[in-house]
């Protein structure tokens, strides 16, 4: 793992990684991964990935109304409320 | 550290019978936790005015002559990534401080519907990251045993406050051991159950497709107690075993005879454990035996391959998980001139370093070019490990090993080094990745005099075996005394 792709990963994961947090992450992140080298290198072919150990599947409830969270309560905990809505700055551009 | 009356049976059974008001139990409890909470920092919240409400509200029941529940007055402390109604719900970090969630968890609701009393919130490695404690935002906890060493982690909290006599009984949770570990650093019980036994609605995620919530305590009994009262199905969670509730505590004295245990040679020669760890499971092994269950050495190959597979998986889920934490609906926001960049800004200064690199790790694992080479990989070894325990099963009933490779260290000994951190998770994955039971008793002491835990793992749904095995560990190590 090199410090380009520490850079990329952070730009992707939305983290502002300072120089000195770019250089430890690199170094620490190639160690993690030196070490899951015995699953990267096993040879897995033909093994079915497992995503959940008990795989339930469909499972589904009637569809009745029922009582959610209260909306002013949920806007209550909101760091920006605007009309009942959560509000955001520009999602395009800059702020005029 | 216990005394006598002190555990959560007896204080249910009196409180119920109306020998003991649940207010002077409670009281007791805030008592020891003013005097030592100073020290030992269990706690990110303590709930005094909130629990006497509660603690009051028990004693009016019975002297209505209604009967509380089967967890009457037992104080209880709860682990800070369960979701507690109008009571703030950190994880131990900032981009959360503050945060009150608008519901209660599936089991706070069930706790306190079974008459236990929250006595605070608990601290935690930041969002259940970490073996130590040490990651919280708000400082670590100190180990009750020796306030220089680390309680375990990340339910660190949740354990110290057990040992402390803070609570008799806490709820933690578990991804990678996050219950085991602590239990067996500070010399308490501590149960992972089945995948799907305990709702994780309320839960605040981690890695779904391991975390499970499970009990502390200083007793087994104890133990199989809160495990009953929090079992079952819930219909808030999907993933929730659409079962009946197991019946635990009414046969925890049946004994191991006839039982066949398999001592676990992947854990017990697991890189880094030390021999004091591994002469206690040698010792728990000829306990068993002397008990009539029949012993022999296991093994479970692919369980070696464990630690790489659950880091690169839990850190896969976490990174899509802890996407939520983007400053536009609840906790942190750091302003900014554009959307994006206010996102970056907020998740930035709201997450700990530890948290940064499991996000990082777990996006690059599941990023264009790198997906089956590392999150494929994993989930086709996790296929591995299930199939090799099942196969393990078909001759044994359970296995044992060590919880822990040692027992607890420094504070600040492994912080700088992730990886070393990372592997005192190696006997406590497995189980989560295979999605079975699992769990903790204490079982004597290391040659530092503190306290070395032993696990048990058993097949899925098979808690009710784990507990009565532990039950004969119990007594014996009484008897070794």
């Amino acid at each position: 793992m090199t410090r380009e792709d520490v850079i990329h990963v952070a730009t992707l994961a939305r983290l502002s990684l300072d120089d000195e947090e770019l250089d430890r992450f690199t170094v620490q992140l190639a160690a993690v991964l030196e070490h899951a080298d015995d699953v990267a290198s096993l040879d897995t072919e033909g093994v079915p990935p497992t995503s959940h150990p008990f795989p339930l599947v469909n499972v589904l409830r009637d569809d009745e109304v029922r009582p959610s969270l209260d909306r002013d309560e949920v806007l209550a905990a909101a760091p920006a409320v605007e009309d009942r809505r959560f509000k955001v700055p520009p999602v395009l551009g800059e702020a005029p | 550290m216990t005394t006598t009356g002190s555990d959560a049976v007896t204080i249910a059974a009196d409180v119920r019978a109306g020998r003991r008001r649940a207010l002077d139990v409670l009281e007791e409890h805030l008592a020891a936790i003013d005097a030592r909470e100073v020290d030992i920092h269990a706690f990110n919240l303590v709930l005094a005015d909130e629990a006497r409400a509660a603690a009051a509200a028990v004693d009016r029941q019975v002297a209505e002559g209604r009967d509380p529940g089967p967890l009457a007055g037992v104080p209880i402390a709860l682990k800070d990534n369960l979701c507690t109604r109008g009571i703030p719900t950190t994880c131990s970090s900032r981009i959360l401080e503050g945060w009150r969630p608008p519901y209660d968890g599936t089991v706070v609701a069930r706790v306190a519907a079974a008459g236990a009393v929250s006595v605070g919130k608990t601290n935690l490695d930041e969002f259940a990251m970490g073996s130590s404690t040490e990651n919280s935002a708000f400082g670590p906890t100190h180990n009750p045993h020796d306030l220089t060493r680390v309680p375990g982690g990340s339910s660190g909290g949740s354990a110290a406050a057990v040992a402390a006599g803070f609570a008799p009984i806490s709820l933690g949770s578990d991804t990678g051991g996050s219950i085991r570990q602590p239990a067996a650093l500070c010399g308490v019980v501590g149960i992972k159950p089945t995948y799907g036994l305990v709702s994780r609605y309320g839960l605040v995620a981690f890695a779904s497709s391991l975390d499970q919530i499970g009990p502390f305590a200083t007793t087994v009994a104890d133990a199989a107690l809160l495990l009953e009262v929090i079992a079952g199905h819930d219909p808030m969670d999907s993933t929730s075993i659409d079962r009946p509730a197991p019946s635990l505590v009414a046969s925890i004295g049946e004994g191991v005879e006839g039982l066949r245990v398999g001592v676990l040679t992947e854990l017990v020669d697991a890189e880094g454990v030390a021999p004091d760890v591994r002469r206690r499971v040698t010792a728990a092994a000829e306990a068993l035996a002397a008990a009539g269950a029949k012993v022999d050495d296991a093994s479970v190959p692919a369980a070696g391959l464990g630690l790489s597979a659950y880091y690169l998986i839990a850190p896969a889920e976490a990174s899509s998980n802890l996407a939520r934490y983007d400053g536009v609906r609840y906790g942190l926001r750091v302003d900014a001139a554009n959307t994006a960049d206010m996102n970056a800004a907020s998740r930035t200064a709201g997450f700990g370093p530890e948290v940064k690199r499991r996000i990082m790790l777990g996006t690059y694992a599941l990023s264009a070019g790198y997906y089956d080479a590392y999150y494929g990989k994993a989930q086709q070894v996790r296929t591995l490990i299930i199939r090799d325990f099942a196969a393990a099963y078909e001759r044994f009933d359970l296995l044992l090993g060590p919880t822990a490779p040692t027992t607890a260290f420094r504070l600040g000994d492994k912080t700088a080094d992730p990886l070393a951190m990372y592997l005192n998770d190696v006997c406590t994955i497995p189980s989560n990745l295979a999605g079975d039971p699992a769990l903790s008793v204490p079982f004597g002491s290391g040659d530092d005099g503190l306290p070395v835990g032993v696990q048990l793992l058993g097949p899925a749904l098979s808690e009710s075996t784990l507990l009565r095995a532990a039950a004969v560990l119990e007594a014996a190590v009484e008897e070794e005394r």
